[in-house]
């Protein structure tokens, strides 16, 4: 973190005489992040802008004098060429995401606002409800609802004994309200989390406030509590829309069709099951893909050092 | 739902402006139980926790339906002889897998993170302030992208790497090492300089002072971060999903997708499932107590080791 502004660097007596010994404990940290995390970028970057061998195979070119434009164009024959096919997927997931995303704040935001606000002398147990699909694994949940989701599973029995359908729906079949509400179900906890913090963190006297400057319980929300958990929600949509658009996992265990498949089914069939020849294209679509979301993370990363300069 | 018509403070008091609009019409007690959230919430909680409790209980179904109870068996663990956990070898290696990536994970990223998060906070300077921002960028960075780069930089560049458990051990370290780095950095935040200032007054080294004053007021940062790290690395699916070669190197979680998707792997899937779950449990449990102990005597409470543990303070 740079140093904030007004105290000149080195002013405190450990910073300049031992410089060293602090640059010494942070350097096996800054040589693991430069191999394994600055190098591969590198990577990706050499293998999208490489060329392919005469089996097809890319080859990885490390000099970006030497770059060619092979890869990027045959992925961008992919997205808007006469074969396209990346084109709707893309569309696609953007689709699912903000609904799933939407859905998520629609169900997560009242639960976390009534434990923040209104658990009282059980805030704890429903702290520990709210925080125990944190320790579950992913996996562990999707199977869960797949058990539930079966063409005999109590879904459809719950569906039938209420005479809601006659016979009994194919929810894994390819569905696309169920890998949306899959995706949901995945990532809502680390929403609700990330909200419950935010909403704990507002000084009840503020509200207080509003409620005996008249305003009723609705526009007291609407004027205090919803913009002062603005950056919660902020920060929250971040953490699951980012997962999300990289998810290729919760489509194919819900429902494993091409009707549901997703921008990162495309990167990984492109690097697992093509066998290496479509490696240079995978390496183009996680560009593109890194690109694509580079603004909200970097804004992320502005607002949480900005937070934390103030709490110094 | 109540109709009662109670005057607002603010009414009462006779407050011109946004009272006006709410004259209109009868208010409700501002200060009555919210039942609708509360039960908004409940429902809430049966949707996210039931199905995950029916799937424990049907691991221990002593028959292969997971919708019709047939009576209790720990046959989907032990007893079967061919499909159990314990001696089908494919799941037994898996629950192999997962403990071993887990400790070996959590033993190497919580020293390097404390040590760069204690360094990068002290060592003031462009290297370390842009090091700073990279550890920032690994911790939100997609984890689909991150495991892409990792593939070709252990298949393309660092070839002795090639996949397995090497190559995980690696991936994962990197993706879980802002943990400790971003927990014990606000940790410093809130701890401050004067211990250290003081310290140093009185003569002791850089090292004296990270070992004999840091470390002791970092411990419960430390630990947290520990037990963060522990549970990432069992649930972790990505990383592992690209990185893993063969059934030697497969954890529980990429077990579970590679015989779930598209078809019905059975019990047994159920019970590694639970097994997961228990072991991350039991972590969690180990870490809010271990927490709530080495913080004992400092101001706080319990709801804040719960969402310490949880990562609430990353």
């Amino acid at each position: 973190m740079t140093p904030p502004a007004g105290r000149p660097a080195g002013r405190s007596a450990l910073g300049t005489q031992h410089r060293l010994f602090w640059a010494a404990l942070a350097a096996p940290g800054i040589i693991w992040l430069t191999l394994l995390f600055i190098v591969p970028f590198y990577a990706i970057l050499a293998i999208a802008g490489g060329q392919l061998d005469i089996f097809g195979n890319p080859v990885a070119v490390w000099n970006p004098l030497h770059w060619s434009s092979a890869n990027f164009s045959a992925a961008w024959r992919d997205v808007a060429g006469a074969s396209a096919f990346v084109g709707p997927i893309i569309l696609r997931t953007l689709v699912y995401v903000a609904l799933a995303s939407l859905i998520s704040l629609l169900i997560a935001y009242p639960a976390a606002y009534f434990v923040a606000r209104f658990a009282g002398r059980r805030k704890a147990l429903f702290l520990i409800l709210l925080i125990a699909p944190f320790w579950i694994s992913y996996m562990m949940r999707m199977l869960a609802w797949i058990d539930l989701l079966q063409t005999d599973g109590y879904v459809n029995k719950a569906l039938s004994f209420l005479h809601l359908i006659s016979q009994p729906v194919d929810w894994l079949g390819g569905l696309h309200v169920t890998v949306v509400l899959g995706l949901v179900y995945g990532y809502i906890p680390y929403l609700i989390l990330v909200l419950y913090a935010g909403l704990d963190r507002i000084d009840p006297a503020l509200i207080e406030a509003g409620r005996d400057l008249g305003l009723d319980r609705v526009r007291t929300f609407i004027r205090v509590t919803l913009p002062l958990s603005r950056q919660a929600i902020l920060t929250g949509m971040l953490i699951t829309v980012l997962p999300m658009l990289g998810d290729y996992f919760t489509n194919q265990l819900l429902s494993g069709t091409t009707g549901t498949v997703m921008f990162g089914n495309v990167i990984d069939d492109q690097l697992t099951s093509s066998g290496g020849v479509l490696e240079g294209q995978g390496a183009v679509f996680s560009l593109l893909f890194l690109l694509l979301l580079t603004a909200p993370m970097i804004y992320y990363v502005v607002a949480t050092n900005r937070s934390s300069r103030r709490a110094t | 739902m109540s109709t009662a018509v109670t005057k607002s403070p603010a009414q009462a008091n006779g407050v011109t402006g946004p009272a006006i609009l709410g004259r209109l019409r009868p208010r409700r007690n501002p200060w009555r139980h919210p039942w609708f959230l509360e039960g908004f919430t409940w429902l809430y909680l049966i949707w996210s926790l039931v199905p995950v409790a029916l799937a424990v209980l049907f691991s221990f179904n002593n028959g292969r339906s997971q919708s019709v109870w047939q009576g209790f068996s720990w046959r989907w663990y032990f007893s079967d002889p061919v499909n159990s956990v314990l001696h089908n070898p494919d799941l037994h290696a898996a629950v192999v897998q997962t403990v071993r990536l887990s400790l070996y994970v959590t033993l190497i990223t919580v020293p390097l993170g404390v040590a760069f998060a204690l360094g990068i906070h002290r060592w003031r300077g462009p290297l370390a302030s842009s090091f700073s921002f990279v550890m920032i960028l690994s911790f939100v960075i997609p984890e689909l992208i991150f495991g892409v780069a990792m593939f070709f930089v252990f298949t393309k560049l660092f070839t002795g790497v090639g996949l397995g458990s090497l190559a995980e051990v690696l991936a994962l370290v990197t993706w879980n090492v802002s943990w400790p780095a971003l927990i014990v950095q606000a940790r410093l935040v809130t701890i401050g300089r004067q211990y250290e200032e003081a310290a140093t007054d009185l003569g002791a080294t850089p090292w004296q002072v990270t070992y004999r004053v840091m470390m002791p007021l970092l411990t419960p940062a430390i630990f947290a971060s520990a037990v963060l790290v522990f549970s990432g690395v069992v649930d972790d699916f990505v990383l592992v999903d690209l990185l893993s070669s063969n059934s030697s190197n497969t954890p529980m979680s990429v077990y579970i997708y590679s015989q779930q998707r598209g078809g019905n792997g059975g019990p047994a899937l159920n019970a590694l499932g639970t097994i997961m779950l228990v072991m991350s449990f039991l972590v969690a449990i180990i870490g809010y107590i271990g927490y709530r102990w080495l913080t004992r005597g400092e101001r706080g409470n319990r709801l804040g080791a719960l969402t310490t543990i949880a990562g609430g303070e990353g």
